[in-house]
C-alpha cells in the first residue's frame, strides 16, 4: 500500500531559525497517526509544508503520491484540514463557513453535515465574531468531516473543546478510520492520542525523535511497581533494568524497563507478595523522557 | 472594590497604544487649521477682499451648507473660525469615536480586557480610560490649535475660542462612543453607530444653515461650535454647555455598563442564516461579502461628494462677478470656463487620489486575510492563490472606476441641472473623474507588488501613496523638476476638462499597473504564506 504521506530530511528555515531540521514523517494509508511534539518543535510548519502553503528548503514531501507545492489544486480536493486556530469572518455565521469551505473543496454530503452539527451541538446561525473557540474549532471540524476526502489533517484541533466534546471528537475520528481515511492528528494531548492513535511521530526542535506503534514505544519505557512484599527483597536493586529502587523493609518502590519486567516480577514473587500496583507506561512519560531537558526552559518562559 | 480601580494604569496603557494615532490626528486637524488661516491672511489682506468674500460665500447655498453662514465677517479670525467650525467638528467627531472605541468595546471584543479584567481593575475603569483617552486626545488638540493660530498672528482671545470650540463636538461625540460602546457588541456596530451619529450632527446643522431653521443648528453639537463665534464677542457659556452635556452623556455610558456582562452588549446579535446561499461558492463571491458593505459606503460617499463639487460649481462663477480685482485676474487665466475647468481638474485630481486610497484597502485586504489566518483554510481547499487574490484584487481594479464614474456622473447631473445643461455637463464631469482610475490602478498595483514580493512591508503602500499625494500637492511650490514629478501617476493624468484627453498616457498607466500587478501575483505564487 502506498503510503499517504512521506516526508524526509525536511528543512525549513526562517531567517536564522531552523523550524525543521530534517524532519522525516511516514503516515500509511489508512490510519490514525499521531503527530506529538511540544509547542515550537515543529508539527504546523511541517503541516503547512504539507498544504503547499511554505516551500522547503531540502528535503522531499510526498502527500498522497502528489508534489505539495505543484500539484496544489490535484491533491486538495481529496483532503481536509482543520487548523490549529480557526479564525472565522465576523460577518459570516458558521453555517456559511461550512458551506463555503465544503463547497470550495469539491462538494460535501448535507447530510453528513446536519449529523455532525446535531452531534457537535454547534449553532450554525451565529456570526463568526459571536462564537467561543471551542466553537470556532467546532465550525471547522464539521467542514472536514463532512467532506468526501481521502486524508484528513488536523492540527491539535481539539484544544478548546470541553471533554464531552472531545468524546464526539474522538468517535469521529473513529469513523473516519472505518471508513478507510487516513488521519494526521497533531497534539499534545496525551490521552487523546493514545485513545485514536495507530503509529505516533514525536519530533522535537525540527526533527524526529520517535516513531512507531504505541507498543513499539512502550517497550523504550518504564513501568513503575509498588509493592509489599513477605520477606526483604534480596539483590533486587542490582538487576538489570531497575531504576531508582526504594527499599524500606519489606515495602517496594522502583521503576523497570517494560521489556525486563518478566524477571524483575519473578525476583519479586521468590520474596513472596502481599500487594501490587503497577503502573503502565504513559506516553506522557515517555514524552517526558524526551524532552526532560528542555524542562527548565520550558518553566522560564 | 473601587469600581473605578485600575483605571490610572489603563489610561497609560491606551494612550500608549494609541500614541501614533493621536499625534497623527492632533498634526492633522493643527495643520488644518494653520494652514487655513495662513491660506486666508495671504488671500484677503483688504477690507474690501473681505467683504467680498463673506458676502459671496453667504450668499452661496451649497457653500453655507457645507461650511454653515461667517457669523463674524470683518476678519481674518472670523473667517477661520468659521471654515474650521463645520468640517473641524466632524473631523474631531470621527476622531473622538475612533480612540474611545479603539480603547473600549475594540479591547474588549478582541478578548484583551478580559485579560486586563482578571487583574485588579474596577468594572467602569476600562470605560473611564477609555473616555479619559479622548478627552486628553481633544484637550491636546484644543491647546496646539490655539498656539498655532496665535503663532499664525491671530488674537489670542478668539484662538483659543477656536480650539476649545473643537471640543464641544469633540467631547460630545467622546461621549457618544462611550454610550455606543455599551449597546452594541461589536467594535464595529459601535463605530457605526457612533459616526452616523457624527453624520446626522453635521447633516442637521447643514440643513438649518442652508435653510435658516436655527433650531436645527442648535440641536447639533456641530452647530454649538460655530455659534461660539470666537474673534467677535465669544460666547464662552456655549463651551461649558458642551461640557454639561458631555457630561450627561457620560452618565449614560455609566448607566448602561452597569447593566451588562462583559463581553455582551445591549443591542441584541442577530443570528444569520444556517446554510449559505448558492451564489456563495467562490472566492470571489466571498470577497463580495467581505468587501461590499465597504464598496456601498465609498459609494455613497463619492455620490455626495460629487454632487456637491456639481452644486458649488456655479457659485463660483457668482462669487467672481461680485469681485472686480479677481475679475481682472481670472481674465488671465482663461475666463470664467479657464476658472471652472482649473477647478475642476483639481478637485477632480482629489478625488483620483481618494480611490487611489479606496483601492490600496482593497489591496491590503489580502494581507490582512493572510495575518488573521483566515486564507489557510481557503488554501486548503482546491482555490489557488491567483484564484483567491482575483477576488479581492477585481475590487481594486473595478472599485476606483466604478466611484470616480460616479462622482463624475454626479458633479455633471448637479452642475447641469444648475446650469439647465445636462448633455453637456454630465459627460463633461464624468470624464473628468474616470481618466482618473488609471493613476489609481498603478498605486493599487505597487501596494501588490510589496504585498506579493515582501509582504511584512505591506503597509509601506501608504507610504507610496503619501508621496504621490505630496509630489501632486508640494511639487508646484516646492518647484521641483518635471523628471521627479513624473514619479506620480497622477502627474500624467490629462487635466480635464480643460486640457485634451490624450490616450497615450492613460494606457501607459494601464499598462504600467497591469505589468506591476502581474509581477505582485508572481511573487505571490512563489513566496510562503504566512
Amino acid at each position: 500500500m502506498i503510503d499517504a504521506i512521506s516526508v524526509s530530511g525536511l528543512v525549513k528555515t526562517f531567517g536564522r531559525t531552523r523550524a525543521l531540521d530534517g524532519l522525516d514523517l511516514t503516515v500509511r494509508s489508512g490510519e490514525v497517526h499521531g503527530f506529538l511534539g511540544p509547542n515550537g518543535a515543529g508539527k504546523s510548519t511541517t503541516i503547512r509544508v504539507l498544504l503547499g502553503l511554505l516551500r522547503a528548503d531540502a528535503g522531499t514531501a510526498r502527500l498522497l503520491d502528489g508534489d505539495p507545492w505543484r500539484d496544489v489544486t490535484a491533491l486538495h480536493r481529496r483532503l481536509a484540514y482543520v487548523p490549529g486556530d480557526v479564525v472565522l469572518w465576523p460577518n459570516l455565521t458558521g453555517g456559511e463557513v461550512i458551506d463555503l469551505l465544503g463547497r470550495l473543496r469539491g462538494g460535501h454530503d448535507p447530510k453528513r453535515k446536519a449529523e455532525l452539527l446535531e452531534r457537535f451541538e454547534l449553532d450554525p446561525k451565529k456570526k463568526g465574531r459571536a462564537y467561543s473557540k471551542g466553537n470556532r474549532q467546532k465550525v471547522a471540524l464539521v467542514a472536514a468531516f463532512a467532506s468526501d476526502v481521502e486524508l484528513l489533517i488536523l492540527d491539535e484541533p481539539t484544544s478548546g473543546l470541553d471533554p464531552l466534546m472531545e468524546e464526539v471528537f474522538q468517535r469521529c475520528v473513529e469513523e473516519e478510520r472505518e471508513r478507510g481515511r487516513t488521519v494526521l492528528l497533531s497534539s499534545h494531548i496525551l490521552s487523546e492520542v493514545e485513545a485514536l492513535c495507530d503509529r505516533v511521530s514525536i519530533i522535537r526542535k525540527g526533527r524526529t525523535v520517535e516513531t512507531g506503534t504505541l507498543a513499539d514505544l512502550r517497550h523504550l519505557t518504564r513501568t513503575s511497581i509498588t509493592a509489599e512484599l513477605v520477606s526483604p527483597p534480596d539483590g533486587l536493586t542490582t538487576l538489570p533494568g531497575v531504576h531508582d529502587p526504594d527499599v524500606q523493609g519489606t515495602r517496594v518502590k522502583l521503576e523497570v524497563d517494560t521489556d525486563k519486567l518478566d524477571e524483575v516480577l519473578k525476583h519479586l514473587t521468590r520474596a513472596g507478595v502481599r500487594t501490587l500496583t503497577s503502573t503502565p507506561p504513559t506516553l506522557e512519560e515517555l514524552f517526558l523522557r524526551h524532552y526532560e531537558d528542555e524542562a527548565p526552559a520550558g518553566m522560564a518562559r | 472594590m473601587n469600581a473605578l480601580a485600575g483605571t490610572g494604569q489603563l489610561l497609560k496603557l491606551g494612550l500608549r497604544r494609541s500614541r501614533i494615532m493621536l499625534a497623527a490626528w492632533v498634526y492633522a486637524l493643527v495643520a488644518y487649521a494653520a494652514s487655513t488661516a495662513y491660506g486666508f491672511k495671504s488671500l484677503y489682506d483688504s477690507a474690501e477682499s473681505l467683504r467680498n468674500f463673506t458676502s459671496g460665500i453667504n450668499g452661496n447655498g451649497a457653500t453655507v451648507a457645507m461650511y454653515g453662514r461667517i457669523l463674524v465677517p470683518d476678519s481674518i479670525g472670523g473667517i477661520t473660525a468659521w471654515r474650521l467650525a463645520a468640517l473641524g467638528g466632524v473631523m474631531v467627531g470621527v476622531m473622538s469615536v475612533l480612540l474611545v472605541v479603539r480603547h473600549t468595546r475594540g479591547d474588549e471584543e478582541a478578548g484583551r480586557l478580559e485579560l486586563v479584567g482578571a487583574g485588579v481593575v474596577g468594572r467602569r475603569a476600562p470605560l473611564t480610560a477609555g473616555l479619559l483617552v479622548g478627552v486628553v486626545a481633544n484637550l491636546a488638540l484644543a491647546l496646539v490649535t490655539a498656539v498655532a493660530l496665535i503663532a499664525c498672528g491671530l488674537p489670542a482671545a478668539g484662538s483659543v475660542a477656536v480650539g476649545l470650540a473643537w471640543t464641544i463636538p469633540g467631547l460630545f461625540f467622546t461621549a457618544v462612543a462611550g454610550v455606543t460602546a455599551q449597546l452594541a457588541e461589536t467594535a464595529q456596530a459601535a463605530r457605526g453607530i457612533a459616526l452616523a451619529v457624527v453624520g446626522v450632527a453635521f447633516l442637521l446643522r447643514a440643513v438649518g444653515d442652508a435653510a435658516r431653521v436655527s433650531w436645527l443648528v442648535w440641536i447639533s453639537p456641530i452647530g454649538w461650535s460655530q455659534r461660539v463665534r470666537a474673534f467677535g464677542g465669544e460666547r464662552w457659556w456655549l463651551i461649558a454647555l458642551g461640557v454639561v452635556v458631555a457630561v450627561a452623556a457620560v452618565a449614560v455610558a455609566y448607566a448602561l455598563v452597569e447593566r451588562r456582562d462583559l463581553g455582551a452588549g445591549l443591542l441584541p446579535v442577530r443570528p444569520g442564516p444556517a446554510e449559505a446561499a448558492p451564489s456563495l461558492r467562490s472566492p470571489l463571491a466571498l470577497a463580495w461579502r467581505l468587501q461590499r458593505g465597504a464598496l456601498l459606503a465609498w459609494l455613497a460617499g463619492f455620490a455626495v461628494y460629487g454632487a456637491a463639487i456639481g452644486a458649488i460649481l456655479k457659485g463660483i462663477g457668482d462669487l467672481v462677478k461680485d469681485s472686480s480685482g479677481t475679475r481682472d485676474l481670472l481674465a488671465k487665466l482663461g475666463g470664467q470656463r479657464g476658472l471652472e475647468d482649473s477647478y475642476i481638474g483639481t478637485v477632480m485630481g482629489i478625488l483620483g487620489l481618494i480611490a487611489a486610497v479606496y483601492a490600496v484597502i482593497a489591496v491590503l485586504r489580502l494581507r490582512t486575510e493572510e495575518t488573521a489566518q483566515r486564507l489557510e483554510p481557503l488554501l486548503a481547499t482546491r482555490v489557488r492563490r491567483v484564484r483567491w487574490s482575483a477576488g479581492h484584487l477585481l475590487f481594486a481594479a473595478a472599485g476606483p472606476a466604478v466611484l470616480l464614474g460616479v462622482a463624475g456622473a454626479a458633479a455633471g447631473v448637479a452642475h447641469g441641472l444648475r446650469t439647465h445643461d445636462l448633455g453637456t455637463q454630465v459627460p463633461r464631469m464624468f470624464e473628468a473623474a474616470i481618466v482618473q482610475t488609471p493613476a489609481a490602478w498603478v498605486t493599487a498595483a505597487i501596494a501588490l507588488l510589496i504585498f506579493g514580493v515582501v509582504p511584512r512591508f505591506t503597509p509601506a503602500a501608504w507610504g507610496v501613496l503619501a508621496v504621490f499625494l505630496l509630489l501632486g500637492q508640494m511639487g508646484p511650490v516646492l518647484k521641483l523638476s518635471q523628471a521627479v514629478m513624473d514619479v506620480s501617476p497622477f502627474t500624467h493624468v490629462p487635466k480635464l476638462p480643460g486640457a485634451d484627453l490624450t490616450v497615450t498616457p492613460l494606457a501607459a498607466l494601464t499598462a504600467v499597473a497591469v505589468a506591476v500587478a502581474a509581477a505582485g501575483l508572481v511573487g505571490f505564487r512563489r513566496r510562503d504564506i504566512g
